[in-house]
């Protein structure tokens, strides 16, 4: 929304009094309203809603602000009048019952007037004098007087009265709007312009390719600062709205809370559980690729949460989503019911662009919600150009992140390139977008699914298989293998496979296990034996030595015996027996 | 400032209502009483009512009649009703305004 930020003046100079129209969204492209106490001119072509204007001020000005008006009708009888907008639930007998209103019905018709000489308008001046009066009116309507120049013919005195009306209504202090018809190059067809130049509004009413859109533009506005875009406007049970263009400013509010998006997988790729509250999420993809699904299981989690949720459906009827959803798992008849969720279908050639704009904002005003979803955006294109699409999702983009709801597109891509920017180009402007592919191959198409993007946060390279079953949604870790990625039955046959080896390999393991055991069992009996037969080899090889050695001494003995014995020598036989001891 | 007489209703003698609705003295106004009289005095002799109405005295009566510029000159009777603003100074057509051409 316009921030009521006025470019602040020369100091202490008083500044320019502003009357509220209560025209929903007027007020914020003038900055406050229509000049108070002057009159202001409203011009346009036949049917672009000029009558329709100008009562809306009259009547919202007597019902909102307290301030009573009187309508002075050169078109409409009264009675039609108060038939017209009661269409539009306004009740135009009881305002005036109250005092708050007064219409007054000129009727000049030519055929019934002869001119006979010199005249003013003395009656117009005391009529409208004793109207304003009678109910202290602060605003004043002239629908449309330029009529006047239709019954009496001398123009010269017609402008000098009209003139001076308008300098009359200044003198009374009334806030006056005057409505014209445009012809041609110029604004009125009598250049009432010149009379009335403190504030030109026009309307205009086109039709391009046969979608005809309103548009209101502020054509000049003495002293004051005023939107000079055209904006579009929407006529509806509620009276007019006008859709002041939001400012691009990037100075919003935001959040670090997540939400998350229905998808459990999802949340986890995205880390930490979901996407930013208030932030904007293009899902694209191909046709049936499951984009309104995603969109649907969003909605459900958000409900579930009892956060409202808002469905603007631009393909498909809201009983066919129902429908639709309710096969893979998701009730949302009950959300329905429950008042939080609601849905807005229309389709996108109902009206213009700007239209589908207004009414988004209208829908949004009054319902409140948290979550938006726009399915899908690719739609609108039928009733735009591609920059006209731009810049309402812009727009769009830009007033929910001031409303901090989180919104989330659907965008059917053409073509499979991944790196294709979405048609509107909207992808440079929200906070995330998920792609979902076809993947297709062995003769199946199967559904991939990537984040091409997530700002602020990380998140999850891969690709994912996304799966619809009547569980709901879910995403399966895709097969990289040799052969590249894997999905749907090739990635099933391919675990299947992977299973069956694996059952092999365990089953080969075990059995080399097996024998390994059984060889490491026999080699051991083997190391036994070899040191049992070491061993007795050992002892063996012991005794030998132990014999050899006792021999020796025994030998030696007996050689010492043999010697003495031989010598005859007794008394040397003792002394040795001592040192050998 | 009415002037009647009853009775003699002749087939192409009828009688006239007229109302005039001027703003004050102003100089249109009284320039438009000043010939209206005369054109009544020559034409409509005792076979009119004559209503003068100042609309600052009777807003609401403008506001019935529907009366936007003045001086206007209502023809309420005989029909059809006609209407003629002006100060009255070109007779032809006031004369054939209240058809008496």
């Amino acid at each position: 929304m316009a921030k009521n930020t006025k470019i602040p003046k020369i100091p202490r100079t008083p500044k320019l009094a502003k009357t509220p129209t209560g025209i929903s969204g007027l007020d914020e492209i003038t900055f406050g309203g229509l000049p108070t106490g002057r009159p202001t001119l409203v011009c346009g072509t036949a049917g672009c809603g000029k009558t329709l204007f100008s009562l809306e001020f009259i009547i919202r000005g007597a019902m909102d602000y307290n301030e009573p008006g009187v309508f002075m009708a050169f078109e409409e009888k009264a009675h039609e009048l108060a038939t017209n907008v009661a269409s539009l639930g306004f009740d135009l007998r009881t305002l005036e019952e109250q005092k708050l209103i007064k219409l007054d019905y000129v009727h000049i018709d030519k055929s019934e007037i002869a001119e006979t000489g010199e005249y003013n308008l003395d009656g117009l001046f005391i009529r409208l004098g004793y109207a304003i009066d009678s109910i202290g009116a602060k605003r004043v309507v002239l629908d449309t007087i330029e009529n006047l120049f239709s019954g009496l013919s001398n123009q010269g005195i017609l402008r000098a009265e009209i003139r001076r009306l308008f300098q009359w209504l200044k003198e009374k202090g009334v806030t006056a709007v005057i409505t014209g018809e445009r012809d041609g190059p110029s604004l009125t067809r009598q250049g009432l312009e010149e009379y009335v130049s403190d504030c030109v509004i026009l309307l205009d009413h086109r039709v391009i390719d046969q979608i005809s859109t309103r548009r209101l533009r502020v054509v000049k506005y003495r002293g004051s600062l005023h939107g000079t875009n055209e904006y579009p406007f929407l006529i509806d049970e509620d009276g007019i709205s006008v859709l002041p263009v939001t400012s691009l400013n990037l100075d919003k509010p935001v959040s670090t809370q997540r939400i998350s998006s229905g998808i459990r997988s999802l949340d986890t790729m995205l880390t930490e559980g979901g996407f930013y509250k208030g932030s904007s999420v293009l899902v694209s993809g191909t046709a049936g690729t499951g984009k309104t699904s995603v969109a649907a299981s969003f909605v459900n989690a958000a409900c579930e949460r009892k956060e409202k949720c808002l469905f603007f459906a631009f393909e498909e009827s809201p009983q066919q989503i129902i429908r639709n959803m309710k096969s893979i798992g998701m009730d949302l008849q009950k959300h329905l019911d429950k008042g939080m969720l609601q849905f807005y279908a229309s389709r996108p050639t109902l009206y213009g662009l700007e239209m589908h704009l207004v009414a988004i904002h209208k829908a949004i005003r009054k319902f409140k919600p948290k979550i938006v979803v726009l399915d899908p955006i690719t739609n609108l294109i039928t009733v735009g150009s591609v920059s006209e699409v731009k810049s309402m999702l812009v727009r769009l983009i830009d007033f929910f992140q001031s409303e901090q709801i989180t919104v989330m597109f659907t965008a059917l891509s053409l073509n499979t390139i991944v790196n294709e920017q979405t048609d509107e180009g909207v992808s440079s402007l929200v906070d995330a977008w998920i792609l979902i592919r076809d993947i297709e191959s062995n003769g199946e198409r199967n559904k991939g699914l990537y984040i091409m993007k997530s700002r602020g946060m990380p998140h999850s390279n891969q690709v994912r298989e996304f799966v619809i079953s009547e569980n709901g949604l879910d995403l399966v870790d895709v097969y990289l293998g040799p052969e590249g990625v894997l999905t749907g039955s090739a990635r099933m046959q391919q675990m299947l496979q992977e299973e069956t080896g694996a059952v092999l390999h365990t089953h080969a393991l075990s059995r080399k296990d097996r024998e390994i055991i059984r060889k490491r069992t026999m080699l051991e009996a083997k190391i036994e034996s070899l040191r049992s037969e070491f061993e007795s080899a050992e002892e063996e090889l012991n005794k030998v030595y132990v014999e050899e050695d006792i021999k020796k001494a025994v030998m030696e003995e007996n050689r010492k015996k043999m010697t003495e014995l031989r010598k005859g020598n007794a008394r040397d036989i003792l002394p040795t027996k001592k040192n050998r001891k | 400032m009415s002037d009647s007489s009853n009775g003699e209703n002749q087939t192409d003698e009828e009688f006239y209502i007229l109302r005039l609705f001027v703003s004050g003295t102003s100089p249109n106004s009284v320039r438009a009483i000043n010939n209206l009289k005369i054109i009544c005095e020559n034409h409509l002799k005792g076979r009119h009512e004559l209503e003068i109405i100042d609309i600052h005295q009777q807003p609401l009566l403008v506001r019935n009649e529907d009366v936007t510029a003045v001086p206007m000159l209502i023809k309420k009777s005989p029909l059809p009703k006609r209407r003629l603003v002006g100060d009255m100074s070109e007779k032809d057509k006031v004369l054939k305004g209240l058809g008496l051409v």
